[in-house]
């Protein structure tokens, strides 16, 4: 059994140096249209029609972005003859449209925040890449960010998912078991806006909905990376992304 | 009652035609001919519910047959029930009721196929359809503690986007079974571990040790996919079939996509064919290596957690970089793919998987020899084999209880017929057989890869699937949890009328209590790592 000793110490530290310098691997992250200035109206227009989700608004020659709507299925990337560009970052995380101040932890929980995870409807995708945070990878803990097994010790509550009806009961009975100061932060398009389940008799359309949210993570799946900004975010060490256009864009 | 049959005598034995006039001597007087066809090899359409069960038994337990699930459908007119049972080798057989739409009460089939169980209560449930027989419907995906009796949201009467005042009684308690003196139950869920497991509730029930019964109570993530994708375009609904459950994407995104090919009459051209392989193939590898990181991670054996960890996120990012996406969404579309891969791309694929491949040998034969590591999965969460058949379990945990249906052999599609491949299979069915298969499978997949990037030739890599074709469809896809099947019904303008997903987690979620029982509490969290089902996969 002392293998594993040796097999963990020969290894070494593979953490990312994220978020000291900017963590360059491939893959980390599918990226994320951004706002696309094309040739003729028409050809804006063309990329808006093809997003199924809504989350490309035409104007003029411009086509916005709302990430919170967007759900990857990457056919505005693929649209021929009218892109849309894509940028390969993952330091997405942004505010809700309705607030203006960005409601960061007291500096006493900069160190050391504890998190609590609700699995509101999730498909998966968010829950999995929030889990890869634990990973050696990208590793979390030496930044002084725990997952918890109890809202009673969480400072954080991270929702992932559109916030399904079974679901509402359960995730206001976290929030409620929670000591303030506490925050929460939607993480994916889904736990923002509904995603591709949207609103119905079974889904709340997002977290924003059942609950006070402070930080959004946009994004389907955002990268573990994109949610470890989001934290970053949440502790102030990092400060929101301010995409004018993107506000702009939104409706 | 139920006969049990080995599976191995089963598999492959019986032909079609063999089949076909077993079920004429017996059946014929209650049959109506029908064509096949919507992806079936054999549609027998019975005109006496009454003979039902004992049709379903005879299919199941005498001829071999493997429970694939069942499909209601509601027209104006009629129900429609279709009951799809799999002859390994040969195709899926359509076990079809047609009832007219005043039809309250069905004759359950739960006797003679047990695994038909929770798709009885699901529509029960759902359509308000009673099944007759059946030993406990009721309170399943409609939670009892917040949805009033008498709401049956697949019904076309209701719509989707209404609201509904809950009642959100927060006091609700759950039924207790075990009532023994000195018994008790311990509650799990939805929200545990942190809330990284997904939501779902677990009753287990105990008199100390020993969990006596355990009862998943799953749907917390339903989002009623089925229903929101009632009239709108393929093109939307292909974004539910890839986005219900993300572990599984490529796999179920295919499935619905060869439905609608089906529909169409179009098939993938040979270079899509192969590259569906080949994602399909590297879906399977990264949810297994994932698998086995849990299965490590159950056990607090921190080093290998950490190892195959890695080796998973690095599939992840190989699979980003050689097709934009970490969970490959936004690839399957109805005709082939969206985007064709240079030669480059594939070869850099291939070195990450080879890579991925050689690590996983090296965790696989260090675990091997891990005592502390295997006194925790040998003899524990033990699925014999005959329980795996009665109950009907799919994909590596069915095969790790020597139920060694696969559909890629059994019924293949998107040309698996032309690939070597082995179909591995364990017959202990315990936590380690189940982590054997699992290694044993990412291997096949690997070569699987290979093969098709040897295979790949130029040409298109869409066939166009346009235009409105009314019609139904089966499709299929063995995901990396077990068979999936989606049934794609289409109007007369292209839209989507009624879609149902039948996936490997509902299967075997079903099973999952005859490998908790009898099982004392510390075992629970690892037997249910070696299960490693998606609660989203089932609830959709």
């Amino acid at each position: 059994m002392s293998f594993w000793f040796w097999h963990g110490l020969r290894r070494g530290i593979q953490s990312t140096g994220y978020p000291r310098r900017a963590e360059a691997a491939p893959g980390i992250s599918p990226g994320r249209p951004v706002n696309t200035e094309f040739q003729t109206s028409g050809e804006a227009q063309s990329a808006a029609s093809i997003c199924p989700v809504d989350a490309i608004i035409a104007h003029g020659r411009s086509a916005f972005v709302d990430l919170g709507k967007c759900v990857h299925c990457q056919r505005c990337r693929l649209s021929i003859p009218s892109p849309m560009n894509w940028d390969p970052g993952y330091e997405w995380t942004r505010l809700p449209a309705e607030q203006s101040e960005c409601a960061t932890l007291p500096s006493a929980f900069s160190k050391s925040m504890h998190i609590m995870v609700v699995d509101a409807g999730d498909c998966g995708a968010c829950l999995h890449e929030v889990k890869q945070l634990n990973n050696p990878l990208y590793n979390m803990h030496r930044l002084g960010f725990f997952f918890t097994a109890t809202p009673r010790t969480a400072d954080l509550l991270l929702i992932v998912g559109p916030v399904s009806e079974n679901m509402r009961g359960p995730l206001l009975k976290t929030w409620e078991a929670m000591p303030t100061t506490r925050r929460a932060m939607a993480v994916g398009s889904c736990a923002i806006t509904g995603g591709v389940f949207g609103r119905s008799f079974m889904c709340a359309g997002g977290a924003g909905s059942v609950l006070p949210v402070d930080f959004e993570v946009p994004g389907n799946p955002p990268p573990p990376l994109a949610i470890l900004h989001g934290l970053l975010v949440a502790t102030g060490r990092k400060s929101v992304t301010q995409d004018e256009l993107v506000s702009e864009g939104r409706s | 009652m139920a006969t049990y049959t080995s599976p191995v005598e089963g598999d492959g034995r019986t032909g079609l035609s063999d089949l076909t006039a077993a079920v004429e001597e017996r059946f014929g007087s209650v049959l109506s001919p029908m064509a096949a066809g919507r992806g079936y090899v054999l549609a027998l359409s019975l005109v006496q519910p009454s003979s039902l069960p004992s049709l379903c038994g005879f299919l199941f337990s005498d001829l071999g047959c493997q429970f694939g699930g069942m499909i209601a459908e509601e027209h104006s007119s009629h129900w429609q029930l279709h009951y799809a049972f799999l002859l390994p080798g040969s195709g899926w057989i359509d076990v079809l009721l047609s009832l007219p739409i005043e039809t309250t009460t069905v004759p359950s089939i739960v006797a003679e196929v047990n695994a038909a169980d929770w798709h009885e209560r699901e529509v029960e449930d759902l359509f308000g359809i009673h099944f007759e027989g059946h030993p406990r419907l009721g309170d399943f995906i409609l939670h009892d503690q917040i949805w009033r009796e008498g709401i049956e949201p697949m019904r076309k009467n209701f719509a989707a986007n209404r609201q509904l005042k809950q009642k959100l009684d927060l006091e609700w308690q759950p039924l207790l079974i075990v009532g023994d003196p000195g018994s008790f139950a311990m509650p799990v869920g939805p929200v545990y571990d942190g809330g990284l497991g997904e939501s779902l509730h677990f009753l287990l029930e105990t008199v100390g040790e020993d969990v006596i019964r355990a009862s998943p109570r799953l749907f917390y993530n339903y989002r009623a996919v089925e229903k929101i994708a009632e009239g709108r375009r393929v093109s939307d609904v292909l974004l539910l079939a890839e986005r219900f459950c993300a572990t599984s994407a490529f796999a179920h995104s295919l499935a619905f996509c060869q439905a609608v090919e089906k529909i169409h009459a179009v098939e993938a051209p040979p270079r899509a064919a192969i590259l569906r392989v080949l994602i399909c193939e590297l879906e399977r590898l990264r949810h297994h290596t994932g698998a086995i990181a849990a299965i490590c991670e159950s056990t607090a054996l921190a080093v290998p957690t950490a190892h195959a960890a890695i080796i998973e996120e690095e599939l992840l990012r190989a699979s980003c970089v050689f097709t934009g996406h970490r969970y490959l969404f936004g690839l399957n579309v109805p005709g082939g793919l969206s985007r064709g891969f240079e030669a480059e791309q594939c070869k850099n694929l291939l070195s990450s998987v080879d890579k991925a491949e050689k690590e996983l040998r090296i965790l696989e034969n260090r675990l091997r020899y891990s005592s502390s590591f295997l006194d925790r999965l040998e003899d524990v969460g033990v699925v014999d084999v005959k329980s795996a058949r009665y109950l009907n379990l799919v994909g590596p945990i069915g095969r790790a209880s020597a139920q060694h249906c696969d559909l890629r052999g059994a019924c293949p599609y998107s040309g698996y017929e032309g690939y070597v491949f082995d179909i591995p299979y364990e017959t202990e069915g315990d936590g380690y057989a189940r982590l054997r298969v699992l290694f044993a499978e990412a291997t096949q997949s690997v070569r699987l890869i290979h093969q098709a990037i040897d295979a790949l030739k130029p040409g298109a890599i869409c066939a166009p699937c346009e235009g409105t074709y009314p019609g139904a469809a089966l499709g299929w896809a063995e995901a990396p949890r077990g068979a999936a099947l989606h049934w794609v019904s289409l109007d007369e303008k292209g839209l989507v009328e009624r879609y149902h997903a039948i996936t490997p987690s509902f299967s075997n979620w079903h099973g999952f209590h005859e490998a908790a029982e009898d099982f004392a509490f510390q075992d629970f969290p690892i037997i249910l790592a070696t299960f490693g089902l998606s609660a989203t996969e089932c609830d959709r």
